[in-house]
């Protein structure tokens, strides 16, 4: 994975979102496949070197790694696939099914709470896919 | 506070390679993304299928390296039409760097497109550039260690060409453990065992390709 290309990608919608909401971003998740996995040290630091004087100075990028699933074709028992030992974890057969690895997604970028209110929590759905 | 987006993050590239996909689709060209590490032999397989094939199918060729023009130069020397993308440090393709060649290889005149991703095993797999169908090339003195190594890349391609068999003798290469761990990856993935070299194995992948020009 090209850790650089995906820290500046990063730092574009996230720049964005904060113009329009006017808050300081302070952490944003994101989640990645197995096949092509980030390297959370790598991302964080490319990012660290590409928001520099930016609005997302500072931030931090949590990498949550979602397993890939695989179905085995003996047993049917669904298991986390390892493609260092790729055997059913239930049975030990090698037949088996990989479902779609997950997508490298941005999931939620979290905003310093300027408000007065506290407690005060508000989910927004951006509509942009 | 906390906003939650699910958002895609290369979206940027993915909406220039549907463009790209759809361009090729309306044109009936059929354009394939070629991925290897460098020194497998891609421009080499690529030059020879042009040669092989000069009498039946159209094909232009766009070349990515990070520097140098020296594989548009060669696939040039075949007579068929090639255009270099320098990344200039880049260690791979995007959408949008295709888009912009697509005119000077007038590629909606041709059959076939190969577009010979930056020579790396990693990165390329991860940019989809809106082709309709992915190569891997592995070549035999790299190891037989590859698909387990780099999983994404194998997971990903529709055809996997075995290189310079004509080496088998030399080096180790365990031809079973290449095959068995990208079927395991991959079940749908055609494999090919070739020397671009000497033109063993050749004429499968050419039947595999011309077969897919017509479907």
């Amino acid at each position: 994975m090209h850790e650089t290309m995906v820290a500046h990608s990063i730092l574009s919608t996230v720049s964005a979102h904060a113009a329009k909401m006017g808050a300081k971003p302070i952490s944003a998740k994101i989640s990645c496949g197995q096949l092509n996995p980030i390297n959370d040290e790598v991302l964080n630091f490319a990012f660290e070197a590409a928001a520099k004087g930016t609005v997302c100075e500072g931030m931090k990028l949590e990498v949550v790694h979602i397993p890939l699933k695989a179905t085995c074709k003996k047993c049917g028992s669904s298991f986390d696939f390892d493609i260092y030992s790729p055997t059913c974890t239930d049975c030990g057969s090698e037949e088996f099914e990989i479902g779609p690895d997950a997508p490298l997604l941005l999931e939620e970028i979290e905003f310093e709470d300027n408000r007065q209110d506290e407690g005060f929590t508000e989910q927004e759905n951006s509509q942009q896919e | 506070m906390k906003v939650s987006l699910n958002k895609k993050i290369l979206s940027k590239n993915e909406e220039c390679a549907l463009k790209n996909r759809t361009f090729f689709t309306e044109n009936n060209t059929l354009c394939l993304n070629v991925i290897s590490s460098p020194g497998s032999g891609k421009t080499t397989i690529i030059s020879r299928t042009i040669r092989d094939l000069k009498d039946r199918v159209k094909i232009g060729v766009i070349e990515g390296d990070i520097k140098t023009d020296t594989d548009a130069q060669k696939i040039r020397e075949t007579g068929a039409a090639a255009v270099q993308i320098e990344t200039r440090g880049a260690c791979h393709l995007t959408a949008q760097q295709v888009t912009s060649k697509l005119g000077a290889i007038s590629a909606g005149e041709l059959d076939v497109v190969f577009i010979e991703n930056v020579g790396n095993l990693v990165c390329p797999s991860d940019f989809d550039l809106g082709e309709q169908g992915r190569v891997v090339v592995l070549s035999v003195p790299e190891g037989d260690d590859k698909p387990a190594k780099y999983p994404g890349t194998f997971a990903k391609a529709d055809v996997l060409l075995i290189n310079k068999i004509d080496l088998l003798d030399y080096v180790e290469f365990d031809m079973d453990k290449v095959i068995n761990d990208a079927g395991k990856l991959n079940p749908d993935l055609k494999i090919f065992r070739v020397s671009a070299k000497t033109g063993t194995g050749m004429n499968d992948w050419y039947d595999w390709l011309v077969g897919r020009i017509n479907s």
